[in-house]
């Protein structure tokens, strides 16, 4: 059973035809060449998948791409502004807050969402709203250090405009 | 990983809902926040032929206060409730349970609802159901009912809701005014599911004692386990150490928790006595005298 899938994507209207199987993360990644979204356990652990669904942090693993319809999606790809780095990417590669950077798409849309409700987290509240994300190069306290250097660069008001 | 092929519907009330419930029986599934049901189709322990998304259904979303009970659309997202003024205000049970759920972005999908429907013997929601007295409406077709939580649970993934209906509204009551109440959980990790989670209620009675005391366990048995036992041994004892140590001992007497790759049976049983004390001395912290 296939089916067409259309909504915005960073802004843009994309529309495609997939199998109605196919997860929101498949979706980007294979019908709109969107491979910045990230892939890792494929079942809601891992957090790599994690873009914005109508501004809110969602694992795209866990959402049918037609379940996207009428809403709206942000990705990695959406953040930056030509070549000028979105503050939360400036300032997790200022802190080096990644190694393989495999798992840096998840953390930085996270730490967004994060950014645009909460624009000055404490370190505790920053632990836990990246507890559902997973970094294998364990490089934890980089990537927490870039969120702290993200809100004092004032990336949560960037986020929210 | 991709999930077993199946039939997409998205109908938008539900009437639609329960009509394509009644046509497709138990090969349909409900859908709605997907946060459990997408991983289970992924590796294939669900197989559903007819997938019934219902996240665009009018009606289903919503929280309401009525009549000494707060209604919950079964919709309603578990972020949303964790935000809800209400909520802190009127369930403080609830709000202590929910940041215990997954992440952030696993509440931002997960409902409501879909917790209590899915009945994982671990998740939060069910234990909160059953330690309130909650009640769910499930309509189907031809029929609407109210089923308490004592009966809604009947073990691990099963529930009375039958494969024709559908769950609509979780009602929650306030509880005793004054009540004290606490939700407690020990997982190896932020956000993974407890090894052993404990809710409590202390109200007391004008001079301090203890007037009503419930408790609740998750992690030891394949439901939501209420302590009736315990909770009797804690009526009229004075709120201290040695009266919670006794009912921590009563509440694990009789339980046989299973052991797994998470530990063993004697360890959980050893959690849920701690747990069960602490969680009673946190409730009996927060209670008020009645007046």
């Amino acid at each position: 059973m296939s089916e067409t899938s259309e909504f915005d994507v960073n802004g843009q209207h994309r529309s495609a035809e997939a199998d109605v199987r196919m997860t929101l993360a498949d979706f980007l990644r294979e019908r709109l060449g969107l491979t910045g979204t990230h892939l890792g356990c494929e079942h809601g652990v891992c957090g790599a998948c994690t873009v914005l669904l109508d501004g809110v942090a969602v694992r795209s693993c866990l959402m049918l791409a037609v379940q996207a319809r009428g809403h709206q999606v942000t990705t990695v790809e959406g953040l930056a502004d030509g070549d000028q780095l979105h503050p939360v990417q400036q300032a997790f590669r200022e802190s080096h807050g990644f190694q393989c950077g495999f798992c840096t798409p998840g953390f930085v849309m996270m730490t967004t969402a994060l950014l645009q409700e909460n624009p000055h987290p404490s370190e505790e509240e920053i632990r836990d709203a990246l507890s559902g994300n997973i970094c294998r190069c364990t490089g934890y306290q980089s990537i927490v250090e870039g969120v702290l250097r993200a809100a004092s660069s004032g990336a949560g008001a960037a986020a929210s405009n | 990983m991709k999930t077993p092929r199946f039939e997409y519907h998205a109908p938008r009330s539900v009437e639609e809902v329960l009509g394509l419930l009644a046509e497709h029986g138990d090969e349909a599934k409900v859908l709605a926040g997907g946060q459990s049901l997408v991983p289970l189709l992924a590796m294939r322990l669900a197989r559903p032929t007819h997938l019934v998304d219902i996240n665009n259904v009018e009606g289903l979303t919503g929280i309401a206060e009525r009549n000494g009970v707060v209604a919950f659309g079964a919709l309603t997202r578990e972020r949303e409730a964790e935000g809800s003024a209400l909520v802190s205000r009127q369930l403080p049970v609830m709000a202590a349970a929910l940041p215990h759920i997954g992440h952030i972005s696993i509440r931002n999908r997960g409902t409501i609802g879909g917790s209590i429907a899915h009945a994982d013997a671990l998740a939060e929601l069910p234990a909160v159901a059953r330690i309130t007295g909650a009640e769910m409406v499930l309509k189907s077709g031809t029929d609407e009912r109210v089923v308490s939580a004592e009966d809604f649970f009947q073990g691990h993934f099963t529930t009375a809701l039958g494969d024709e209906e559908l769950l609509t509204e979780v009602r929650v009551p306030k509880g005793p005014a004054g009540a004290g109440w606490a939700f407690e959980e020990v997982a190896r990790r932020r956000g993974d599911f407890a090894l052993v989670g404990v809710a409590a209620m202390v109200a007391l009675d004008g001079t301090g004692r203890v007037e009503e005391a419930r408790l609740c366990l998750i992690g030891v048995a394949d439901r939501p386990l209420r302590s009736s036992a315990a909770e009797a041994a804690l009526v009229g004892a004075e709120p201290s150490t040695e009266a919670f140590v006794a009912a921590a001992e009563e509440a694990v007497r009789d339980l046989r928790p299973p052991s797994d790759i998470h530990g063993p049976g004697d360890y959980r049983r050893q959690l849920a006595r701690v747990t069960v004390r602490r969680s009673l001395e946190a409730a009996a912290s927060r209670a008020g005298k009645a007046s």
